[in-house]
C-alpha cells in the first residue's frame, strides 16, 4: 500500500517581512512533529534576509488565520503566516 | 458589519444607518481615524496599508462579538481602508449604536483599541525621503491591554 501524498503547507509573509524576503508565499513539504517555530528555524537557516526570522525583531505567527505560537503544531494543508506586529487603525 | 475596502466612506451615511438601528437605540458613538503628517516620521504625505484578507475580517468579527457580550450593542459598524491613502484621508471608522451612551462610548473605544493591536493591518508611511513601515507602539498595547483588566 502506498502512502497518500501529503499536501504541502503554505507559508505567507506580510508587510516588511514580505518586502525584505522578496517572497509573498511559498510552499514547504511537511514532516513529522512540525511546529511554526521549527519552520522559522528552517527558513532562518537559509541565511541573508531570512535570518531576521530568528533575529531581534518580533515575528508574529498565525496558523490558519488564527494567532499562534512557535509551539503550535502545523501539518499538511495548513496556512502559516509570519508578519511584524500589526499597526492598523 | 465589517468592510475592508480601498474606497473612501461617508461617516454621515454610516451614522444614519446606526441611528436607524431600532426604537431602543438611544446613543450612537463613532470614531474616524485620519492620515496625519506626523507619525513615526515627520512630513508624512501619505500611507500605504496592507492587510491579511480573511484573517482581518475574522479578528474584527471576534472583537465585535466580544464587545456584544460585554456591552449592550444594537448595531456596530467597522470600515477599514487599505491601499494608498493621502494626507488627511479617512483610514478607519468604528460606530456603535446602543441604548445608552456609556455602552456606546466603551464599545466603540474597545473595538478601536483592540483593532489597532490585534487586526492584521500594516501601515507604511510615505515621505519625501522615502517609505518606512510603522512600528507598533507600546502605548497602543497598553491601551488595548487596559480593557482586559476592567
Amino acid at each position: 500500500m502506498t502512502e497518500p501524498e501529503a499536501k504541502p503547507l503554505t507559508v505567507r509573509f506580510f508587510a516588511r517581512l514580505r518586502e525584505e524576503l522578496g517572497v509573498e508565499e511559498l510552499t514547504l513539504p511537511t514532516e513529522a512533529d512540525l511546529t511554526a517555530g521549527r519552520i522559522l528555524e528552517q527558513l532562518a537557516s537559509r541565511g541573508g534576509a531570512w535570518t531576521q526570522l530568528k533575529g531581534s525583531q518580533p515575528v508574529m505567527i498565525a496558523v490558519n488565520q488564527t494567532m499562534a505560537k512557535e509551539s503550535t503544531a502545523v501539518g499538511a494543508g495548513d496556512e502559516v503566516a509570519f508578519f511584524p506586529p500589526v499597526t492598523g487603525g | 458589519m465589517i468592510s475592508i475596502q480601498t474606497d473612501d466612506f461617508d461617516p454621515a451615511a454610516e451614522y444614519q444607518a446606526l441611528r436607524n438601528s431600532g426604537s431602543d437605540t438611544g446613543a450612537v458613538a463613532t470614531f474616524t481615524g485620519l492620515v496625519r503628517a506626523s507619525g513615526d516620521q515627520t512630513g508624512v504625505t501619505g500611507l500605504f496599508l496592507e492587510h491579511y484578507p480573511g484573517m482581518t475580517e475574522g479578528v474584527i468579527q471576534q472583537l465585535m462579538d466580544q464587545a456584544s457580550e460585554r456591552w449592550d450593542i444594537r448595531a456596530a459598524r467597522v470600515i477599514h481602508r487599505v491601499g494608498s491613502l493621502a494626507l488627511q484621508e479617512q483610514i478607519v471608522f468604528v460606530g456603535v449604536a446602543s441604548a445608552h451612551r456609556g455602552d456606546a462610548f466603551a464599545a466603540c473605544e474597545f473595538i478601536m483599541d483592540a483593532l489597532k493591536t490585534t487586526a492584521p493591518f500594516w501601515k507604511k508611511e510615505i515621505t519625501e525621503q522615502g517609505a518606512q513601515w510603522v512600528e507598533q507602539k507600546t502605548s497602543d498595547l497598553e491601551r488595548s491591554q487596559g480593557w482586559d483588566q476592567n
